[in-house]
């Protein structure tokens, strides 16, 4: 377990809703849920999840930290925002959702091997390298994620995909010798640590 | 009273003209329904037509009308003559609306036609102009029972409408339950936070209101009398008595809360740091804006659960079985009350639905963003000591859940300050009396009783039902909480705020304002000797021939209102103006001697007797349905409005409610060879929707024994049906006759026809 997941255990004790208002986006509307579930109906992945948002929020009141931040729930989200649409209360249920996976990762504490916070982990590696997401290399890092088998496997089934793309100039094959980088890519770069910098700091995640 | 002069007045506009041979139904209304004077008019509704029936009135001496066109429900401002008597022959939504045109069918129309003509001729020729009630009083005084937040409204509202009003108050203070609140829950906008409860401001209006007399420690030991012309003991603590005449009165005596200790594994009583609602705003006064403190130690409260629905919406038949409806808006104030002077304490309400009527779902909010939290789950114990356990099912994740606090506040809900329950009590000796035989038979010793009305009486009426207004459920006084509300079942005392149904301050000065109202309404038609409703204005009243009566008390016991009570002879006497002119007690006479001016066992019976039984050879069914005219009535209305059609067979007379129903006119109909009646009333038993409470569920009491009757006749039980029609059963109505009409086929015909 990380230093700052002990720090931010400490700091809040038990009350974990004030956690999350404190360090979570748009987490201080957790409390304003009013347990209709219709963010749980909602959801076309819905049955897939261990705790659909509706059980997520109540968690939250309840203290109930470690099943929260460990859980692979909000890992689900695919941000399609019908419980945002949906929600009586006004919920940005879908932001909150990134928000919480988001912490958790920060933390620390995240499921290591969550798929989606691998995914998310390559495409954001992806991205600040160069200022703008080489498409070639993202999809091939995906599809070899789980090992060389897998992956030229994968590579097969989606060939006619790539072949189509490649013909009609959707794809750029000279992607793999690297190039498609934007001009201040050490502009960009340094934005991003500002950036980070500044959230460390309002919510107190520096050392 | 002048000789009777009937005259008969057809229309022929709305298409009855063409459908109908007019001049047909004059000669019959002339020469079968003895009329002397017959018209017809193209259109008489208008104002040409109705002054032809005022110039014959004015003129001719014509005391009797009979008219022939729509219903007695439409046109009502047009045909109101005074002072006459009149029959409303039903031709167009009971004729030609409900038959398909064309010339097969025409022969059967107008014989449908031609009986009514002679059945509203037969009626009328039996009925008597009514005159109002002579025995009415003249008192529009009204007496407030209960010095509370309705009482208060009802007192305010009566004496700024012009009437007089006595307010009686059993402690020494105005203002009940809400002078006993720090604040309450806001009624104004935004709806965000407690607001200041107004109650010295509503005390400083109620004592400069001039009409207004107060009486302060003071309860009602006698009520006796009837709209109008009630007496009233007024008692105060110190023992003196006044005795005071009103002309209706408004109860509003109020609530308890549930009694706490009665939830020890919710540790009422267990813990001083449990408390009610109550017990809380008693905290909170004392704390006035300050840090709440604890009852036991005194020690400021960090953390307070709240524990809703507690000895509420109970299924175990333990506890209280409804909802309160006010608590979970109580509860959210209450927690705002910890927040809005500290933030930092934490204030949880566990719940298992959150129903916060009105614009409570805006304070709801408002707590939320506040701080308190809210926790879907049923509490199964709460633990005493230094430090509560609330132990409670986390219903929305399924878990065994601990709340710690350190003062838990039970919403524990309104009990109704009602009085004494006769008909249950009556209930209770019955069968108390039954298992004492029981036991005397089985040879135990049984201890004799002197029974008494148990409980508390508020109002001590002197009537022979018992002494206070009958209970309709759950201990509330009420007729019906949505169709007649107020209305209790003695007429001219009504309910209003939580002695009625459980409910808020808002609605409790609605329900006080609406009570006030119907109060005003009641004693202005006793100033007439007019009823007071549902049948409003009207004059005709019960009266009963001495001579035959057997003093079987049938009446007096069955009547709904309590309008019956027994001279010193054990005769019937009837308190008109607590008369609601139902006549139940006419259906209840197994001699028939009580009738009414404009309705009685003649008027109903002649017309039956007027409807032509074709011969057997012809093939043509009679149907005869009695229905009732507040439901069934209009219900097959309206489903002439649709052009819903039955059978041409049918012959249809409204009856002012089932219960007026004597079973002679079944036993007639069948004797001169009808072949089906079908009784349709309104829905009966614990949901009754019966405007006489119990007329419905008396008929079809009555009708159960009708078998024997029909055995007698060695005629087919299903020949007779009863049935319950809401007034929105447009299309059963009509397949309910129809029905009737498809089983007559089935049997035959009644062998009864001479």
């Amino acid at each position: 377990m990380s230093d700052l997941n002990t720090k931010m255990v400490e700091k809040y004790r038990n009350d974990f809703l004030k956690e999350v208002e404190a360090n979570v986006e748009e987490g201080d509307w957790v409390k304003m849920c009013m347990q209709c579930g219709v963010c749980s109906g909602s959801c076309p992945l819905g049955p897939h999840w261990e705790h659909p948002p509706q059980e997520i929020f109540m968690m939250i009141r309840a203290g109930k930290r470690d099943e929260v931040l460990k859980s692979e729930s909000m890992w689900m989200c695919t941000s399609c925002y019908n419980c945002i649409v949906r929600c009586p209360r006004e919920l940005p249920i879908t932001h909150i959702m990134h928000g919480l996976a988001n912490y958790a990762h920060r933390l620390g504490i995240a499921p290591k091997m969550n798929p989606t916070r691998r995914f998310a982990k390559m495409f954001w590696k992806n991205l600040t390298a160069g200022g703008r997401v080489n498409e070639l290399k993202l999809s091939i890092r995906l599809y070899f994620m789980d090992g060389f088998a897998s992956g030229i496997k994968k590579g097969l089934e989606m060939l006619p995909v790539g072949l189509g793309m490649l013909k009609t100039g959707r794809l750029n094959a000279f992607g793999l010798l690297g190039g498609g980088k934007c001009k201040g890519a050490d502009g960009i770069h340094k934005m991003l640590k500002k950036a980070e910098e500044i959230e460390n700091r309002r919510k107190g995640f520096a050392s | 009273m002048a000789d009777m002069k009937i005259g008969a007045y057809l229309c022929k506009g709305c298409g009855l003209g063409e459908r109908l041979d007019t001049a047909q139904l004059e000669m019959i209304a002339q020469r079968e329904g003895k009329a002397q004077v017959v018209k017809s008019h193209d259109f008489l509704c208008n104002a040409a037509g109705v002054q032809m029936i005022k110039d014959d009135v004015a003129n001719d001496g014509v005391n009797h009308i009979v008219i022939a066109a729509c219903s007695r429900r439409s046109k009502t401002e047009a045909f109101n003559f005074e002072d006459v008597a009149i029959s409303r022959v039903n031709l167009r939504e009971g004729v030609i609306w409900v038959t398909p045109e064309g010339d097969e069918t025409k022969e059967l129309v107008q014989e449908m036609a031609v009986d009514y003509v002679r059945m509203g001729c037969a009626e009328v020729a039996k009925m008597q102009p009514p005159e109002p009630n002579p025995n009415h009083g003249n008192n529009k005084r009204i007496l407030v029972v209960g010095g509370g937040l309705s009482g208060l409204t009802a007192a305010l509202e009566s004496a700024r409408t012009g009437y007089d009003v006595l307010l009686v108050e059993k402690t020494g203070g105005l203002g009940g339950w809400l002078s006993k609140l720090h604040k309450r829950v806001p009624s104004r906008e935004p709806y965000a936070d407690p607001q200041d409860t107004g109650l010295a401001d509503l005390i400083k209006q109620v004592e400069a209101e001039k009409r207004i007399k107060v009486f302060l420690n003071s309860t009602i030991s006698k009520t006796s009398g009837a709209p109008g012309q009630f007496s009233v003991d007024i008692s105060t603590e110190s023992g003196s008595t006044a005795t005071e005449n009103v002309g209706g009165i408004i109860m509003a005596s109020g609530f308890e809360t549930y009694d706490i200790n009665k939830l020890p594994e919710l540790g009422g009583g267990k813990s001083q740091d449990v408390v009610d609602q109550a017990g809380l705003e008693q905290l909170a006064k004392a704390a006035n804006g300050g840090a709440i403190k604890r009852p036991s130690d005194g020690k400021e409260v960090k953390s307070v659960a709240f524990v809703q629905c507690a000895g509420q919406r109970d299924t175990t038949g333990k506890h209280l079985a409804f909802c309160s409806g006010h608590c979970c808006n109580t509860s959210i104030k209450q927690a705002m009350y910890f927040k809005d002077q500290n933030p930092d304490v934490d204030t949880v309400v566990i719940y298992t639905d959150l129903r916060t009527p009105g614009n409570g779902e805006d304070f709801y909010r408002s707590a939320q963003k506040k701080g308190v939290i809210f926790t879907k789950g049923k509490v199964s114990e709460v633990v005493p000591g230094a430090e509560l356990q609330v132990k409670f099912k986390d219903l929305i994740l399924n878990d065994d859940a601990v709340a710690k606090a350190d003062l838990v506040v039970l919403a524990t809900g309104m009990v109704a300050n009602s009085g004494i329950d006769m008909e249950a009590q009556l209930l209770a000796e019955a069968t108390e009396r039954d298992e004492a035989k029981k036991a005397k038979d089985a040879g135990e010793a049984v201890a004799e009783k002197q029974e008494k009305p148990k409980g508390v009486s508020i109002l001590n009426l002197t009537y022979r039902q018992g002494p206070d207004l009958p209970h309709l459920k759950y201990g509330f006084n009420d007729s019906h909480f949505i169709c007649f509300p107020y209305e209790t079942r003695r007429t001219g005392i009504y309910t209003c705020g939580p002695v009625r149904r459980p409910m808020d301050a808002v609605q409790a000065i609605e329900d006080a304002t609406g009570a006030a109202l119907k109060a005003i309404q009641a004693v202005e038609n006793a100033m007439l000797g007019r009823a007071a409703h549902p049948r409003s204005g009207d004059l005709s009243f019960p009266t009963f021939r001495r001579e035959g009566c057997t003093q079987c008390k049938r009446c007096t016991v069955e009547c709904p209102f309590g309008a019956i009570d027994e001279d010193e002879q054990r005769y019937p006497q009837f308190n008109e103006s607590r008369c609601r002119r139902c006549g139940t007690c006419m259906g209840a006479c197994p001699v028939r001697v009580i009738s009414f001016e404009n309705y009685s066992v003649d008027t109903v019976g002649s017309q039956i007797k007027a409807v032509e039984i074709p011969d057997e050879m012809d093939e043509k069914p009679r149907i005869l349905v009695l229905a009732c005219e507040n439901d069934a009535y209009p219900a097959l209305d309206m489903a002439a409005m649709n052009r819903v059609q039955y059978s041409a067979y049918t012959r249809i007379i409204p009856v002012r409610c089932l219960g007026s129903i004597n079973t002679i006119w079944v036993t007639d109909a069948l004797n001169s060879g009808y072949d089906g009646v079908i009784l349709m009333g309104c829905q009966k038993g614990d949901d009754y929707q019966c405007h006489f409470v119990r007329g419905s569920e008396m008929a079809h009491y009555r009708m159960s024994k009708i078998d024997d009757t029909l055995k007698q006749l060695n005629l087919e039980v299903e020949r007779v049906t009863t049935h319950e029609v809401a007034i929105t059963d447009i299309a059963r109505a009509p397949k309910i006759i129809n029905d009737m009409a498809e089983t007559i086929g089935k049997i035959g015909l009644s062998p009864l026809k001479f």
